[in-house]
C-alpha cells in the first residue's frame, strides 16, 4: 500500500478584492496524482510558482484539498479526526531555518514536537538525544540557535521533526537558503536518515542536483505533474525539463549537448564519474583516472 | 549601537541564586519589591541592605554588572530625586530664587533615591540568575490559578518566550534595513526630534513587514510539529522543588515578616 496516494487533488486559492469578494482563483494543484511507497526517497522538482510549495503544506494537512483526495499512511486528509495523527506521521521542515525554530536552545526547540503530542518527560529527553545524534548536532545541544550556521540551524530542525518519530518527512525547499557546504550537511543528513531509519524522505527543491540521489522524481509545472519516473529518465529529457524553466546539472547538460553533436553517449547522465567513464570508454584511454581525463 | 540593547541579559554561573527554582525567585523578588514600599527609617534600610547584599553575593554576579542596569533609569532618578527636593514643602533649609530644599525634601529625596535604585538592583538579580526559558516557566506556572478565570497563561508565557528568542533575529535584521537604507542616502543621525523620529519610518517599515512574514512562518511551523495549546502538553524539564528551594521560601518569609515588624516598632 502506497504511503501517500493522491487521487486529483486540487487546490485553489481565491483571490479577494478589499470588500471579500472573490476577484480571481489560482489554481495551485490541478489534479495531481501522486503514489508514494514506505521508504522511499522522492523528489518533487519545480520552478517557483510550480505548486510544489502548495503540495508539501497538503501532505501535513496545513492545507486542504478545494477537489480530489489525500491518504496520508491510509487517512483521508479531509477527515478531522485524524488531523494530529497525520501531522505526527508527517514531519515538515521548511524553508526559513529562523522561522521554524522556537525555543533559544537546540535541545529544547527539539523537545518542543514530543512536548506538544504529551510524551512522559524521560521519553523526551532519549528521544532528544536520539534525534541530534541522528543529524550529528548532538554536541551543540545547550547552545543558542543563533549562533549557529543556516546548515546547522535546518539540521536543529530536521532533529526536531525526527524527535516526534514520523513515519515520513517532506522538506520544503531546506536548503534555498544555505550556502553550498550547508546545502550538502542538510542532504547529507536526510538521506542519512531515509537509508538508516527508512523514514519515507519527500524532498521539494528546485536544485536539480539534490534530486539525483532519489528514488523516483516527480516534475511539477503550474500546478500539475507533468514528469514522473527515475531521475535518469527524468534527466534523459533535456529539453523537456528546459520548457519547465528547469536549470539542468552542467554534467547532464555537457553530456547532453555531446551526444547531440554526434557522440555515442547514452541519455540521461547524472554524475561526471558516470560522463568520464562513458568518455574513456570511448576514446579506450584504458589504465588512466577516468577523473583526469575530465579535468585534465 | 543597536547591538547594546540587553533585554532578559542572563549572567552564567553555578552560584545557589541561580539554581534556586524559579518560582522562588519570582516570589523573592516580588517580597522584595513590597518590603522596599514598606520599609521606614533607618533600621528598615539596614535590613533592606542587608537582604540585597547577601543575595547578590551569593548570586556570584560581578556587581558592576547590576549598576550598569542603573544607567538606564539615571533619568528617571534625577527627575524624581528633584522634584522630591524642590516640591517636598517644610521648613527650608537653602533657599536660592524661589527653589527651596527643606529637610523633609532631603530625606525623602534621600529614600525615593535608594528605593528606586535598589528596585533595580534587586530585580535584575532575578534575571541575571535566571534563563530566560526557565523565567517563563515559572511565571505559567506559579501563575497557573490565574487560568480559571480566563487569562491565557500557558499563551501568554509561550508569546515571551518566543519574543525572547526573536530579539535577535529582529535585531540583527533591524541592523541590516538600516545599513540598506544608509545606503540609499537614509539619514538617521541628523536633524531635530520630529525629523529624526520621520527617518525611522522607512526603518520600521519593512521591519514590520517582515516581523509579520516570520509570525506567519512560526505559526505554521508551530502548526506542523501538533502545536496545538497547553492542554495535554508534557515538559522537557518539568519544575520540580528541591530542598533548598523549602529553605529559601523560609528565608523569603522570615525577611519579609522582619521587614514588617521594623515597620511596626519604629
Amino acid at each position: 500500500m502506497n504511503f501517500i496516494e493522491a487521487r486529483k487533488l486540487v487546490h485553489e486559492y481565491f483571490r479577494r478584492d478589499e470588500e471579500g469578494n472573490v476577484e480571481g482563483i489560482t489554481t495551485a494543484l490541478d489534479q495531481v496524482d501522486l503514489g508514494i511507497k514506505p521508504g522511499e526517497f522522492v523528489a518533487v522538482l519545480g520552478h517557483n510558482g510550480s505548486g510544489k510549495s502548495t503540495l508539501a503544506k497538503h501532505l501535513n494537512v496545513l492545507l486542504r484539498a478545494s477537489g480530489g483526495t489525500l491518504w496520508v499512511d491510509g487517512k483521508d486528509t479531509l477527515d478531522e479526526n485524524y488531523l494530529w495523527d497525520i501531522r505526527q506521521n508527517t514531519g515538515m521542515v521548511f524553508q526559513n531555518p529562523d522561522n521554524q525554530i522556537i525555543a533559544g536552545v537546540v535541545e529544547e526547540d527539539v523537545a518542543f514536537g514530543p512536548e506538544n503530542i504529551g510524551i512522559p518527560t524521560d521519553e523526551i529527553w532519549e528521544r532528544v538525544e536520539r534525534s541530534l545524534k541522528s543529524v550529528g548536532m548532538l554536541q551543540y545541544r545547550g547552545h543558542s540557535p543563533n549562533k549557529l550556521s543556516g546548515g546547522q540551524k535546518q539540521r536543529v530542525a530536521i532533529a526536531g521533526v525526527m524527535a516526534m518519530e514520523p513515519k515520513c518527512i517532506v522538506l520544503d525547499e531546506p536548503t534555498a537558503m544555505l550556502d553550498p557546504s550547508g546545502r550538502k550537511e542538510v542532504l547529507d543528513a536526510v538521506e542519512a536518515l531515509n537509508r538508516e531509519k527508512g523514514v519515507t524522505v519527500i524532498l521539494i527543491t528546485h536544485y536539480m542536483e539534490e534530486v539525483t540521489g532519489a528514488d523516483k522524481v516527480y516534475v511539477m509545472d503550474h500546478g500539475r505533474v507533468v514528469m514522473q519516473g527515475t531521475p535518469r529518465q527524468i534527466f534523459s529529457r533535456v529539453e523537456e525539463l528546459k520548457s519547465y524553466r528547469l536549470d539542468v546539472p552542467q554534467v547532464t547538460l555537457l553530456a547532453h549537448g555531446l551526444k547531440k553533436a554526434g557522440l555515442d553517449i547514452p541519455a540521461g547522465i547524472l554524475t561526471r564519474q558516470e560522463l568520464s567513464e562513458v568518455l574513456c570508454r570511448l576514446y579506450g584511454e584504458e589504465g588512466k583516472n577516468p577523473e583526469d581525463t575530465l579535468t585534465g | 549601537m543597536i547591538r547594546d540593547i540587553t533585554i532578559g541579559q542572563y549572567y552564567p554561573s553555578n552560584s545557589i541564586i541561580h539554581r534556586l527554582d524559579p518560582r522562588v525567585k519570582l516570589m523573592g523578588t516580588l517580597t522584595y519589591v513590597l518590603s522596599l514600599f514598606l520599609f521606614r527609617g533607618l533600621a528598615g534600610f539596614a535590613a533592606v541592605t542587608a537582604g540585597l547584599a547577601a543575595v547578590v553575593k551569593l548570586s556570584k554576579v560581578p556587581f558592576r554588572y547590576m549598576v550598569k542596569g542603573l544607567k538606564a533609569i539615571a533619568a528617571i532618578l534625577a527627575i524624581t530625586v528633584m522634584f522630591n527636593l524642590f516640591l517636598t514643602p517644610g521648613e527650608p533649609l537653602v533657599s536660592v530664587w524661589k527653589l527651596k530644599i527643606t529637610e523633609e525634601g532631603l530625606k525623602s529625596a534621600g529614600f525615593m533615591a535608594v528605593r528606586l535604585s535598589y528596585l533595580i538592583l534587586g530585580s535584575s538579580v532575578l534575571t541575571l540568575a535566571t534563563t530566560p526559558n526557565q523565567l517563563t516557566d515559572g511565571m505559567e506556572k506559579s501563575l497557573r490559578p490565574f487560568r480559571r478565570i480566563g487569562v491565557p497563561v500557558h499563551e501568554v508565557s509561550m508569546i515571551m518566550s518566543i519574543a525572547l528568542r526573536f530579539i535577535p533575529i529582529l535585531i540583527e535584521e533591524t541592523d541590516k534595513i538600516m545599513k540598506a537604507q544608509l545606503a540609499r542616502g537614509a539619514d538617521f543621525e541628523s536633524g531635530n526630534l520630529i525629523k529624526r523620529a520621520k527617518a525611522m519610518v522607512p526603518l520600521l517599515v519593512p521591519l514590520f513587514i517582515s516581523a509579520f512574514r516570520r509570525a506567519n512562518d512560526l505559526a505554521m511551523a508551530m502548526e506542523a510539529r501538533c502545536y496545538n495549546g497547553g492542554e495535554g502538553r508534557t515538559k522537557m524539564k518539568p519544575l520540580k522543588y528541591k530542598g533548598r528551594d523549602g529553605v529559601a521560601y523560609l528565608l523569603i518569609a522570615g525577611y519579609f515578616a522582619g521587614i514588617i515588624m521594623l515597620r511596626v516598632w519604629m
